[in-house]
């Protein structure tokens, strides 16, 4: 496979409630990453975005946000009905073709209007669980509880994962919760999904990240410090949760493995951690050793914009290669109830 | 040079927006959700000949087409994990708090997933025994098991 780089990167803050429409907040996005990439925006051969019409409540609401990208004179786009990471992979493999050199990727989500508990059972089986209305917490509950009972996660540790979270979101201005927060005083409130409390739960956040990706000779002639996708690999497991192991994560292994993840030391890593015990089942999926650093970001713990939070684990990760000095980091994006789809891409710099 | 435009009168047009399709469940989801109907459920013999429940038409480890080799299972099973759902949605099944549950019913390999319906959270364990509560009209559908209980209380 040819190598393909992120050149270019842009993420809007996450805001509770956007009072812009997707289009409007995705528009300095895309103008931004395309600007980060020292590129014309008219050298873009290949456009792809992910964004999801439900959430927007209106059937072929994703292209308004061609709006937001300049379709005039005609451009060559693609659209995916999920999180702006499976654009990018579309992205990467249109590119291997070799006949386009620079394809922009972009995630946009305003999931703030709508009852997203009521709105995610839509995803699920038609006739054995959409009629009970399984919500993502209670999917997500189901595995937590899974991992409790086994003795690999506790909820102090669910606690801990969601203070570092916050923590760390304190250095990342798009984050839209962070602050110093008591692992005591989170333990002490109430379940709201149980074994969940509500911090265990991502934000629901509005927002949208845009990504630029070249291919090898392009990436050298415009970008100074060009972050290779290495590897990247995309796996889901069975539809009912009921058979599936909830302990593990096959999926997230097994694109891993693909990945190329185990092939060198980890710096950094930028999880789709969405529920704070998932953590712990992505580390042991990918093998990570203990003093990788999981979410410097924050995390969607700290900013969840759906159809966007996937590929921001890219830019996220991206940004700690060619901001923070990290050679090799992994971005993870997952899908579907309780991970049953995940993403992994190993990132490397020069 | 001016005038004014009179409407007339206000026009309604009514639309009633469905649907009308009917849809053919497949040999396997028709023998569950009928089954169901008639207070059985139904699960399928995998290749490996482990039973799943709720019934696939291919394995789901290797995407091989099944035979259509029905057992019937439960309706007593064991909850494997559950969620505690103190805030119920107008889409959840009962409307006071309750327990979703994997449930894996006697003779089954594999988990449903359903509502428990129990008092309180300190009412419902992992490896808890439970049974169906039956609606009393049945028409095929998931939902005509209102929820399990627990098989004492039965």
């Amino acid at each position: 496979m040819a190598d393909i780089a992120i050149i270019g990167y842009s993420q809007s803050p996450s805001w509770r409630e956007a009072e812009l429409t997707e289009p409007q907040f995705l528009f300095p996005v895309i103008s931004e990453a395309i600007d980060h990439a020292k590129i014309e925006r008219r050298e873009i051969g290949f456009t792809c975005a992910g964004s999801c019409d439900y959430l927007s409540g209106q059937t072929f609401a994703f292209v308004m946000n061609l709006e937001a990208v300049g379709a005039w004179p005609p451009i060559s786009e693609s659209h995916v009905e999920m999180d702006g990471a499976w654009a990018l992979y579309e992205a990467w493999v249109r590119l291997q073709a070799g006949d386009i050199d620079t394809a922009l990727v972009f995630g946009s989500g305003k999931s703030s209007p709508g009852n997203l508990s009521e709105i995610y059972p839509l995803q699920l089986d038609p006739y054995t669980l959409t009629p009970l209305g399984v919500d993502p917490a209670s999917m997500a509950a189901l595995q937590a509880r899974a991992l409790i009972d086994a003795g690999l996660v506790t909820e102090r540790e669910m606690a801990q994962v969601v203070a570092r979270n916050r923590r760390d979101a304190m250095n990342n201005p798009r984050a839209q919760v962070s602050g110093d927060f008591d692992e005591d005083a989170l333990l002490a409130e109430p379940y709201l999904t149980a074994p969940l409390r509500k911090h265990d739960l991502p934000p629901i956040s509005d927002g949208a990240c845009a990504v630029i990706l070249a291919t090898a000779d392009k990436a050298r002639a415009v970008c100074e410090r060009p972050v290779w996708i290495r590897g990247i690999d995309h796996r889901i497991e069975v539809h009912q949760p009921g058979m599936r192991d909830l302990t593990v994560s096959s999926s997230t292994q097994i694109a891993g493995k693909n990945a190329g993840v185990g092939n060198a030391p980890v710096d950094v890593a930028e999880l789709c951690v969405s529920f704070s015990h998932e953590e712990s089942v992505l580390r042991r999926a990918l093998g990570l050793a203990e003093n990788v650093k999981v979410n410097p970001s924050g995390g969607p713990l700290s900013a969840n914009p759906l159809m966007a939070v996937g590929i921001s684990r890219f830019a996220e990760a991206a940004r700690q290669i060619a901001e923070q000095g990290a050679h090799r980091a992994i971005a993870h994006a997952s899908s579907g109830q309780a991970l049953q789809q995940n993403m992994v891409a190993v990132l490397e710099g020069d | 040079m001016c005038s004014t435009f009179v409407v007339p009168s206000v026009r309604h047009s009514s639309h009633v927006i469905e649907f009308p399709y009917t849809r053919s469940l497949g040999p396997v989801y028709g023998e569950f959700l009928t089954g169901l109907r008639d207070q059985r459920i139904i699960g399928i013999r995998n290749r490996d000949g482990s039973v799943l429940c709720p019934p696939t038409e291919w394995d789901p480890k290797t995407g091989e087409a099944l035979a259509l080799d029905f057992v019937e299972v439960g309706p007593e099973g064991t909850v494997t994990t559950w969620a505690w759902v103190t805030k119920p949605t107008r889409k959840h099944p009962l409307d006071h708090p309750f327990a979703f549950a994997l449930i894996q019913l006697d003779g089954a390999d594999t988990a449903i997933l359903h509502a428990v319906d129990v008092a309180s959270m300190d009412k419902i364990t992992t490896g808890m025994r439970v049974t169906p509560r039956w609606r009393k009209e049945r028409i095929g559908l998931i939902t005509d098991i209102e929820a399990f209980v627990p098989l004492e209380s039965k």
